[in-house]
């Protein structure tokens, strides 16, 4: 154990000390040895190259590549136009992934961002307001598969004879039902996957969300009270339309996340049972049928998805940019 | 951030019957909120007390009958924790993620800020076109460059090395590191930067004496951001390090320990909460930039 220790604390200690003994260098030897005038022109280089370098290795070429594997066969040896996009296109479990990641863009975001919207709100009028923030808040802190150990254990299913120590199951049968299969049950086990996502995802909305709604000025609640609106009124009449900005990207992001959702599935089911998402069914393809052609296709879909949030982030940070 | 007052709804604490009217018409809130907050709290509960349990007892009843005896602290044991920690390998998985995890946040955080410098404070050529492919390089889900990457790896004997987690990590660390440091660095103001320079301090003066300790904050919330997600990381790990178990992190060995002892629950529940142990002691000492950096990061690919 102290072996590994140590071997730990060396390779941490590399790592960190490298990068920095980097530029301390580099900016030495231009200070150096160049005159004062070039150094205005390189100097931002130096300090811009090892980002670029870094950006262009680890997500401009690879993306550039991936397109183009994606035009050739399993072993990326034969050119083959769209025959990797036109076999996903038609196959069966492809369309299953499909159909669930819609299902989970759809549920998840729904439910999450309502649900984030309403605990901001109703949060916002008591005051322990920070307790049930927090409890709601902290599943954020836990990784996708802390999380999917966390509720496997919750959905945990035993026949009907034996003592049920999944809570859910516990729950079914003090009530009087059957235990269920949550995992297995194929009427069921998607929605048993996306509520671990909610779970995950509430906290973040209800943040993000409880911030806007804060931002609201009080006179403007206070008016509407004045001309008589009530509660319900102010929240779908005032609070909403003034908040929408922020939803707009609340929703976006979780919409980001979710279509990349991959983790959860791989732990739970491993895209079994019909459960078969997107992102899993890449790293199936990947790994387990070694066929890089339509492996990359699929990530030139999931790309292809996220270009109108890209092309969106690009048009705001310009109009930022205007007013600066 | 979590905790914001001034409050709303009242004015003066009100009082008597007042009072008791105004509980009473806030009552459907308060039961809303308790409810929302047990059901959202039970699970991660149930995983805590049942990690502590003896495995007979985990697998003969439910977590839950522990609180029929809520004081009896007999019916706790740490055995699953050295079980898992030693037996099925997770403290050396603890070693390794925290190995792939501090490198991983130190060197990002170096890079991006030495570049959010020179985009937000230098003149040059390009500028704005390499910030807006920065921007654009956000959203690029990171499937994207599994294939490519893993290939090079291969060729170049660097996959399922410390090294090679690092610098994927870095590199898909960059876009959100750089965004998020060149707007805070980019909003310091200009006469502050403009008089060190006509003092005559050279850019590595100023970026060291000036633009790191003024940017602190940004740093720390790119830091814990950053930290968190490589440490919580399954997806990444799993492509560049999944053949080689002696340097997995912790995700992968809990990924690994479901798949061989699927039903073990008192080995799996500790094991959890072994992975889970520090990214909740970051969530709770430095929440205020935990919540910063979440927000600002939440579109990472």
């Amino acid at each position: 154990m102290l072996a590994q220790g140590l071997r730990a604390l060396l390779a941490i200690l590399i790592g960190c000390g490298g990068v920095i003994g980097l530029f301390y260098g580099a900016n030495l030897l231009v200070e150096r040895w160049f005159p004062s005038r070039a150094k205005g022109r390189i100097l931002p280089w130096i300090y811009l190259a090892p980002a670029a370098l870094v950006l262009t290795a680890y997500l401009v070429l690879p993306t550039v590549l991936t397109v183009y594997i994606s035009f050739f066969d399993k072993r990326s040896q034969n050119f083959v136009w769209f025959t990797n996009y036109l076999d996903l296109l038609t196959d069966n479990v492809m369309w299953e992934a499909f159909r669930n990641n819609i299902l989970w863009l759809v549920l998840v975001t729904g439910v999450s961002v309502s649900l984030g919207l309403v605990i901001a709100v109703l949060a916002d009028r008591v005051r322990y307001e920070p307790i049930p923030k927090t409890l709601i808040f902290l599943p954020m802190a836990i990784s996708f598969v802390g999380a999917s150990v966390i509720w496997r254990f919750v959905y945990d299913y035993r026949p009907a004879d034996v003592a049920q120590i999944g809570i859910l199951n516990a729950m079914a049968v003090s009530l009087g039902f059957e235990p269920v299969g949550w995992l297995v049950e194929r009427a069921i086990n998607n929605f048993a996957l996306i509520a671990i996502m909610i779970w995950l995802q509430t906290g973040f909305c209800m943040v993000l969300l409880s911030a806007a709604v804060k931002g609201i000025p009080e006179d403007i609640l206070e008016a509407a009270r004045m001309d008589g609106a009530n509660e319900v009124q102010i929240f779908w009449r005032v609070i909403i339309p003034m908040i929408r900005s922020t939803l707009v990207v609340v929703a976006t992001t979780v919409i980001i996340l979710v279509l990349k959702v991959f983790d959860i599935v791989f732990v739970m089911t491993a895209g079994n049972q019909g459960t078969e998402v997107i992102a899993s069914r890449m790293i199936k393809e990947m790994f387990n049928f070694r066929d890089y052609g339509r492996g990359s296709a699929i990530a030139v879909i999931l790309l292809i998805a996220i270009i109108p949030v890209m092309v969106t982030n690009i048009r705001r940070f310009r109009e930022q940019e205007a007013t600066r | 951030m979590l905790s914001t007052s001034p409050k709303r709804g009242y004015r003066q604490p009100p009082k008597g019957l007042a009072r008791f009217s105004e509980l009473l018409q806030k009552l459907p809130v308060h039961v809303a909120l308790v409810a929302i907050s047990l059901i959202w709290t039970l699970p991660s509960i149930g995983l805590l007390i049942s990690s502590l349990r003896p495995k007979e007892a985990v697998l003969d009843n439910g977590w839950w009958t522990v609180l029929q005896h809520p004081f009896d602290f007999t019916q706790l044991t740490l055995v699953n924790y050295l079980d898992v920690l030693t037996a099925e390998g997770m403290g050396q998985a603890f070693l390794n993620s925290l190995t792939v995890a501090i490198p991983a946040t130190v060197i990002p955080i170096a890079i991006a800020t030495f570049a959010a410098y020179a985009l937000a404070w230098m003149n040059f050529p390009g500028r704005q076109w390499i910030f807006i492919t920065v921007v654009a390089l956000l959203v690029v889900p990171l499937q994207m460059t599994f294939i490519p990457v893993l290939r090079a790896y291969s060729a170049l004997g660097m996959a399922g090395t410390f090294l090679a987690v690092w610098l994927a990590h870095t590199g898909y660390g960059m876009p959100l590191g750089i965004y998020l440091l060149r707007n805070y660095i980019g909003s310091l103001p200009r006469d502050l930067i403009e008089a060190a320079s006509v003092d005559g301090a050279s850019h590595l003066k100023i970026f060291t004496k000036l633009i790191v300790p003024l940017s602190m904050p940004a740093i720390a919330s790119f830091a814990v951001f950053q930290f968190l997600w490589v440490w919580n990381d399954l997806l990444v790990a799993l492509v560049y390090l999944g053949g080689t178990p002696d340097v997995a992190p912790v995700t992968l060995k809990l990924t690994n320990l479901v798949g061989s002892r699927g039903q073990d629950w008192h080995l799996l529940t500790a094991g959890a909460f072994v992975s889970m142990v520090v990214p909740l002691g970051v969530f709770f000492a430095l929440q205020r930039y935990f919540v910063r950096g979440l927000l600002a990061g939440s579109v990472k690919g």
